[in-house]
């Protein structure tokens, strides 16, 4: 049986699978709920510092097997009442990684701070949200900004920091740069594209927003572009996300360069039980293709990449 | 997918509730709802009243979009996805349903069917005063015994519809209660069976958002409304701290059930 273990700064999850932010995330029963269906951890839904109800709906759009438009607009209860919902989830051995998002650095490292004191195992930033009005890839689109960001939430914490960065931008390699000049100990690739939808009948967009972005099946290849570019450039570890939905999914990102990934829009298809059966198909697929330890496949598709060890 | 339908019909159903009717073909089980959105306003779940090609929603009046909604008229557009969510299991042979305000709404298609099934069927049916009572004239249109009661004596057993409730249970067997209304009042009706031993099922709402098992805006407890329920048996709720006592507001904070 393969090791599925996945390590990357400074962090061990007893496989690569993490349930993406903004899934399953407002209820610290629901982020239990998807570790004991078999992620390794959970990260939190994106909070800020005072409650927001984000967009009315329509929110959310279908495309059916290709995945999903949505606009949220970054609903979350506020950086002072969402601890209770890590506590639940902490309480029952989950590995939890704090989500936040901020209008700028001085915002970002203040939630921060409180987000560790938390006891998460990790933060992540969202730098890179498609559709709301100073926040995300509004800042994160800004390499000097991300690298501001970075910096400062590295400096109010002592656990890791990954910043999770847009594609909606011409090159983001240099966002991965950033990030890294900024101190951070991971990036995470990609949040969704942004797209919209209109409806022709009524002459409008159907999401109350209008803009919004694109997650599932779809961005995939998007995703994957992204990591394999990042992987190239900076030394600092990947955490794959865009559209997975199996085990081979997975695994292309891993080969890409990416030491784990996320996984969201596909609980829409598989229900939570998604996770269970993306460890054990991957670790069927390890062993097939004759890879011991899942570490072994990290950027392994990449040219002059070592040989898999026995 | 959302597909945009044409409101075919208005009815005024009780002073503060009416029914839209439009023709969104596809097969809808009794229970199960849609996310209607009124362009330019608000998307809402609702559980569907009418389940045949010809379907339709029930609104009552709780809060500025629901207002709102009812004053669609005739000929407008709406944006329909759907049909969401699990059904009423049809097949016990006799049914006590116990319908608080709109609650009847989704209970009235579910019974329809359930007669088709051939099943006997016992209705308590509540409402605040005798203008109110949802669907009465439906109810006894398939064939079903209706016992009422209202807030204010104004027709029927003058008090709340669980009391009506406990009494059938007490008096009568049934395989199945199927309940719709405030969670307080679902609360009681579970009690109520619980010395008789009959299961009981009922139709929750939550916030909702994305109605696909994503956002997480409607979660309760382990569940996730949207696909776990609506329809719930008794056991799973009665479990929860939260059932009957908190909800998540749209920013997911918790507010009073």
């Amino acid at each position: 049986m393969a090791d599925l273990r996945a390590r990357f700064a400074g962090i061990e999850l007893r496989n690569p699978f993490l349930l993406a932010s903004g899934i399953w995330g407002e209820s610290g029963t629901s982020l239990k709920g998807a570790y004991e269906a078999g992620a390794a951890g959970v990260i939190s839904k994106s909070i800020g510092s005072a409650p927001r109800s984000g967009y009315p709906n329509p929110t959310v759009e279908e495309y059916g097997r290709f995945g999903f438009l949505n606009a949220m607009g970054l609903p979350n209860p506020g950086i002072e009442e969402y601890p209770r919902e890590i506590a639940i989830a902490r309480a029952a051995g989950v590995p939890v990684i704090g989500s936040v998002f901020g209008g700028d650095a001085t915002e970002f490292a203040a939630l921060a701070s409180k987000m560790a004191d938390t006891g998460v195992i990790a933060l992540e930033l969202n730098l890179s949200c498609p559709h709301a009005e100073g926040f995300g890839s509004e800042i994160g689109q800004d390499p000097k900004e991300v690298e501001a960001v970075t910096r400062a939430v590295v400096a109010a914490v002592r656990i890791p920091v990954i910043a999770k960065l847009t594609p909606n931008t011409a090159d983001v390699v240099e966002l991965a740069r950033a990030a890294e000049r900024g101190g951070a100990s991971a990036v995470s690739a990609i949040n969704t594209v942004r797209a919209i939808a209109i409806d022709v009948r009524l002459r409008r967009p159907t999401l109350s927003h209008g803009m919004g972005g694109l997650s599932g099946p779809s961005i995939k290849p998007i995703g994957l572009a992204c990591v394999w570019q990042i992987a190239d450039q900076v030394k600092i570890p990947i955490v794959g996300v865009g559209g997975i939905e199996t085990a081979e999914d997975a695994l292309e990102y891993i080969m890409a360069g990416a030491s784990a990934v996320e996984v969201g829009t596909a609980v829409a298809f598989g229900g939570i039980s998604v996770f269970g059966r993306l460890v054990a198909d991957l670790s069927r697929l390890l062993d097939e293709l004759g890879i011991a330890t899942l570490s072994d496949a990290v950027g392994a598709a990449r040219a002059g990449s070592a040989p898999p060890a026995g | 997918m959302r597909s945009v339908c044409t409101v075919s019909e208005r009815v005024q159903e009780t002073p503060s509730t009416i029914t839209l009717r439009f023709d969104y073909p596809g097969i809808a089980r009794p229970g199960q709802f849609v996310m209607i959105w009124v362009p330019g306003d608000d998307e809402l779940p609702m559980s569907l009243s009418y389940v045949g090609d010809r379907k339709g929603v029930t609104v009552k009046v709780m809060g500025e979009t629901s207002r709102r909604m009812q004053g669609i008229p005739v000929g407008a557009k709406v944006g329909i996805r759907g049909p969401y969510g699990n059904a009423f299991d049809l097949r016990p042979p006799r049914i006590l349903i116990v319908a608080g305000g709109s609650g009847a709404a989704v209970l009235a298609p579910a019974a329809e069917a359930a007669k088709e099934n051939g099943a006997e069927l016992c209705v308590a049916l509540g409402a605040t005063t005798a203008s109110e009572l949802l669907f009465d004239q439906r109810f006894q249109a398939m064939g079903a015994r209706v016992f009422r009661s209202t807030d204010d004596g104004s027709v029927g057993q003058k008090g709340y519809v669980t009391g009506v409730a406990a009494e059938l249970i007490a008096a009568r067997p049934f395989d199945a209660v199927w309940t719709c209304g405030p969670e307080v009042m679902m609360q009681k009706v579970i009690r109520a069976a619980e010395p008789a031993g009959v299961p009981v099922f009922c139709s929750v709402e939550r916030h909702m958002k994305c109605a696909r098992g994503l956002c997480d805006a409607c979660s309760l407890g382990p569940y996730h409304v949207c696909v776990d329920g609506p329809v719930f048996p008794a056991p799973a709720l009665t479990l929860l701290d939260e059932f009957g006592a908190f909800k998540r507001d749209p920013a997911g904070r918790r507010v009073r059930a």
